[in-house]
């Protein structure tokens, strides 16, 4: 019971539970911008986490599981930020209880 | 590792019953996203309980291809390319 062995597994635990968190999320929050909230922000911290811990276990994996995520680092806010534009021009989206909406006043300033 | 089988499991399948049930577009593109990230990690968990190395390729060109694949549907629903 080394310490990078309890330190592996309290990774891939955390890294377990917050991708099961996601999933949750996913399925059960009421309009896009909340499911967005748990779908993408969840993953990428879980995925960190997941991958980083199962380095610990097999450290000849670690370069490669590494390039992974910082690969999912890189391009999971991109993917999220087209997402949001995307169901932020659908109108029919829209939530009643919005109250801050930054996207719409930046749009009426530029016209 | 059961416990992780089981916790990643899980996830993948919730998100992926939204993807089927999902009741708009935008809906099943997020849920699309979040299915696509946790199936790396879950690609990844099989290649360490099988000790296989190869599939951390997989999930690597997996990670490419379903970024690409998200942006795609997502500059889709926003009207095209502009």
């Amino acid at each position: 019971m080394s310490f990078t062995f309890i330190l592996a597994h309290v990774l891939t635990g955390l890294g377990a539970l917050f991708l099961f968190a996601s999933g949750v999320g996913v399925f059960r929050m009421p309009d896009v911008f909340n499911k967005m909230h748990a779908g993408t922000k969840a993953t990428t911290l879980g995925s960190i986490l997941f991958l980083s811990g199962l380095g610990l276990f097999e450290p000849s994996w670690l370069p490669k599981l590494l390039l992974v995520a910082v690969f999912i680092v890189l391009t999971n806010p991109v993917s999220s930020h087209a997402l949001a534009r995307a169901a932020h021009n659908d109108a029919s989206e829209k939530p009643d209880n919005l109250v801050i909406d930054d996207l719409e006043e930046s749009k009426g300033e530029e016209q | 590792m059961v416990i992780l089988f089981v916790l990643i499991g899980g996830g993948l399948f919730l998100a992926f019953l939204r993807l089927i049930l999902g009741t708009k577009a935008t809906d099943r593109a997020v849920a699309l996203d979040t299915t696509t990230l946790i199936t790396t990690g879950f690609l990844v968990l099989v290649a360490f309980l099988q000790g296989r190395s190869m599939l951390l390729d997989v999930a690597l060109v997996y990670s490419v291809l379903s970024f690409l694949g998200v942006l795609a549907v997502a500059r889709y629903l926003d009207g095209g390319l502009r």
